[in-house]
């Protein structure tokens, strides 16, 4: 026998169904009206169409105005992914230096690497992307590059690596034997023979195929050879890396401090010396409470790369913007962004779900 | 007697740290490192910033004296980069509004102030800010295509957050319901809305929903921006809002319906301020980094603080001074930004010292109807 408190709940939910559904529906209709207006229809049909626009950066997939939009979106995702997976590798790697260095006993050094973080975490990311995308475009023609290193060149052509090409075996086998050390647990009692096997076998094509460390050179008013990325690309990585490596410095501060004292003790009664202490007793207890957060600082790295936009660098937001525009098909272009996106987002919140479940079920969880 | 005192400890403290910067010789050669670090920053920067710095005169002045910062830009600039296309005569009007928002944020600050009053002076600072900016009444109207600079940020904050936060309290409410309906429209809200970029947000509420709006019905840009912000700021203050429902001690809620209290009211006098006062400080948090996202409105082409700073360094007499105008809106973004962190510092001190707060009083007046204990 239902209550009256839910007969009421019932009801109640009925009735927000109702209202929800209607608005919808009005919403829908109005948008129906404004699209026959326009003489619009919804569809993803316009994916085929020529582009008719240029991508200034292309990595990986060639690009001219006479290929499809949906292939200009695809280049679009891929310089998403370049500048994600960079971005969030080097923030890491910069956050856990800065991090650690603002342990330090020395007030000196750590002052220094405080007021740093202070400066970049209290003004916009947007402000320091702006500047920086200006800074580069004002720099020097490549005639009179700044090179701060052997084999780098900063331009207003942009940022000139050296090459680095690196036989495709030893890749793959690198590859490999850092997946056995990882998946070492699930390879039984032997585990390191995997691993090994691997290793040996990538210095082995190393010596066969020598990685070419080619470095780039002055040829008329450009360079040639090396690696370049463009004055955007290379402001929007910088802007992305400072930013986010300020948050992650203080998560993994955070999660240091977060380690009960006690257990720095002991280390330091066994004999430990400070850096081993920090490795091999703080760090691994730290790590597992930074995990879910350095996920989040870099799914929040992923998003902030949609500010490519303002700058210029053709990432998905900006192509997905331009194609909108263009064709007016915003709606559609706009579900595409929301779904890229959202779909990212579930994803690391699934693996972060498991993870803790993992921590949990393991008893290796602390707090 | 304690401003003798005072002094002392800090010395002591500068002494202390000193010490402790050339305590062994291994320290002492870092901090030689990082005072090399330090002045090869501070010493060319400070040069450019003020040694060879003009401070006043035209582009050509700055031009003749290459090398140092050029402030007379900024001299020239500053009414444009505050008050945006605002007309010149009128320039009063932005800065008694954007006086009267950092009042009323001021005043929110202040935890004696956390009663029924504030709602109502919230209510009144708005009507007069919009009064002011706008016009009417005596006023030349000015649209709001004119509006920008710093009063745009500031109200694009604080009508965010202030918009944002019964949004979000009724999301969060949905999102802990027993009922189906509440918990999949308030999760799903909440799930899209921080799953995706502000950007598209902003993309969503001036390119697609004027769409779905009856035909010769237009909606102003800036306003569309601002109700887009509004949602993104529920969104995120909801998770706050929901962290702090979920460390309140289901009892509580059993006592107050034991008490003969309805759901709505147990909610409104006993579980809501006890959850709000325990996440205010990720409250301030998210208000830092909603001051500087509201910047990102730059990319749907309105002029805020930033925008204004970066056309004004776009302007073809001044060519080559962006560094003047980031300079220059940087500083006032570190001083909003570090003085809202350094607040929610304060604030999280002073919860640990008075407790979960016997006398911390909550905004929107949640406690007002307690009777006193």
């Amino acid at each position: 026998m239902r209550s009256a408190a839910d007969r009421r709940a019932v009801l109640l939910q009925g009735l927000g169904l109702g209202l929800t559904a209607a608005a919808v529906w009005w919403l829908a209709r109005n948008t129906n009206v404004s699209l026959a207006q326009r003489g619009l229809t919804l569809g993803f049909g316009f994916l085929r169409h020529p582009a008719n626009f240029e991508i200034g950066d292309t990595w990986w997939l060639a690009f001219s105005p006479a290929d499809s939009i949906g292939r200009a979106i695809i280049v679009g995702l891929l310089n998403t992914a370049l500048v994600s997976a960079l971005g969030c590798v080097l923030a890491i790697a910069v956050g856990f230096v800065a991090g650690i260095l603002r342990l330090s006993p020395n007030p000196a050094l750590r002052g220094l690497v405080r007021a740093g973080v202070e400066i970049v975490r209290n003004t916009p990311l947007l402000l320091l992307l702006l500047f920086l995308a200006a800074s580069l475009h004002a720099l020097p023609p490549p005639k009179q590059a700044l090179s701060p290193v052997h084999g780098v060149f900063l331009s207003d052509r942009g940022l000139v690596l050296p090459a680095v090409s690196i036989g495709r075996w030893t890749i793959v086998l690198v590859l490999a034997a850092v997946a056995a050390l990882v998946l070492r647990r699930r390879l039984g009692e032997r585990w390191w023979i995997a691993p090994a096997a691997c290793a040996a076998a990538a210095l082995v094509s190393a010596i066969v195929r020598p990685p070419v460390i080619a470095t780039a050179h002055l040829r008329g008013f450009n360079f040639a050879g090396g690696v370049t990325l463009s004055p955007e690309l290379a402001a929007l990585l910088a802007a992305l890396v400072l930013h986010q490596s300020a948050h992650i410095s203080e998560v993994v501060r955070g999660a240091v401090l977060a380690v009960p004292r006690g257990q720095r003790d002991a280390a330091g009664a066994l004999g430990m010396s400070r850096w081993q202490t920090l490795r091999l007793v703080v760090m691994p207890v730290a790590l597992r409470a930074m995990v879910p957060l350095l996920a989040t600082n870099c799914v929040s790295l992923i998003k902030n790369s949609s500010l490519a936009v303002a700058i210029g660098f053709p990432d998905v937001v900006s192509i997905l913007n331009t194609a909108g525009n263009q064709t007016g098909h915003s709606i559609e272009t706009m579900l595409i962004m929301i779904a890229v996106y959202l779909s990212l987002s579930l994803l690391v919140a699934a693996a972060l779900g498991r993870y803790n479940a993992h921590l949990l079920r393991t008893g290796t969880a602390i707090s | 007697m304690s401003g003798t005192v005072r002094p002392a400890a800090r010395t002591s403290s500068v002494a202390t740290a000193i010490r402790r910067s050339f305590a062994t010789p291994v320290a002492a050669v870092i901090t030689a490192i990082v005072a090399g670090i330090a002045a090869a920053i501070v010493v060319p920067l400070a040069r450019w910033a003020f040694v060879s710095a003009t401070w006043s005169g035209a582009a050509d002045d700055c031009r003749r004296a290459a090398g140092g910062a050029c402030w007379a830009f900024i001299g020239h600039k500053a009414g444009f980069i505050l008050f945006g296309l605002y007309p010149i005569a009128q320039r009063w009007r932005p800065g008694l509004a954007a006086a009267v928002l950092v009042a009323l944020v001021v005043c929110t600050a202040i935890p004696r102030y956390w009663t029924r009053w504030l709602l109502a002076a919230w209510a009144a600072g708005l009507a007069l800010a919009f009064l002011v900016m706008h016009g009417g009444i005596g006023l030349t109207v000015v649209p709001t295509q004119q509006w920008g600079g710093l009063p745009v940020t500031i109200m694009l904050t604080s009508l965010g957050l202030a918009g944002g936060f019964p949004i979000a309290i009724l999301l969060a409410l949905g999102r802990r319901s027993r009922r189906p309906l509440p918990r999949a429209v308030a999760g799903a809200i909440v799930e899209v809305v921080r799953g995706v970029p502000l950007i598209a947000v902003l993309y969503m509420a001036v390119l697609v929903f004027p769409l779905a709006l009856p035909t010769g019905l237009s909606v102003d840009k800036l306003a569309l921006a601002q109700a887009a912000v509004i949602v993104f700021a529920s969104a995120y203050l909801a998770e706050a809002v929901r962290s702090g429902l979920q460390l309140v001690p289901p009892r509580r809620l059993d006592a107050g319906l034991a008490l003969g209290l309805g759901w709505w009211q147990t909610m409104q006098r006993i579980v809501l301020p006890e959850a709000l006062r325990t996440v205010l400080p990720s409250f301030i948090s998210i208000a830092v980094g909603f001051f500087q996202d509201t910047s990102l409105i730059v990319i749907i082409g309105l002029f805020d603080l930033l925008n204004t700073a970066r056309s004004a360094a776009q302007d073809p007499n001044w060519l080559g001074f962006y560094a003047e105008a980031f300079v220059f809106v940087g500083a006032i973004y570190f001083c909003g930004s570090a003085a809202l962190s350094w607040y929610g510092l304060w604030l999280e001190r002073r919860m640990a010292r008075v407790g979960s707060g016997a006398d911390v009083r909550l905004p929107l007046s949640l406690t007002a109807a307690v009777p006193p204990e």
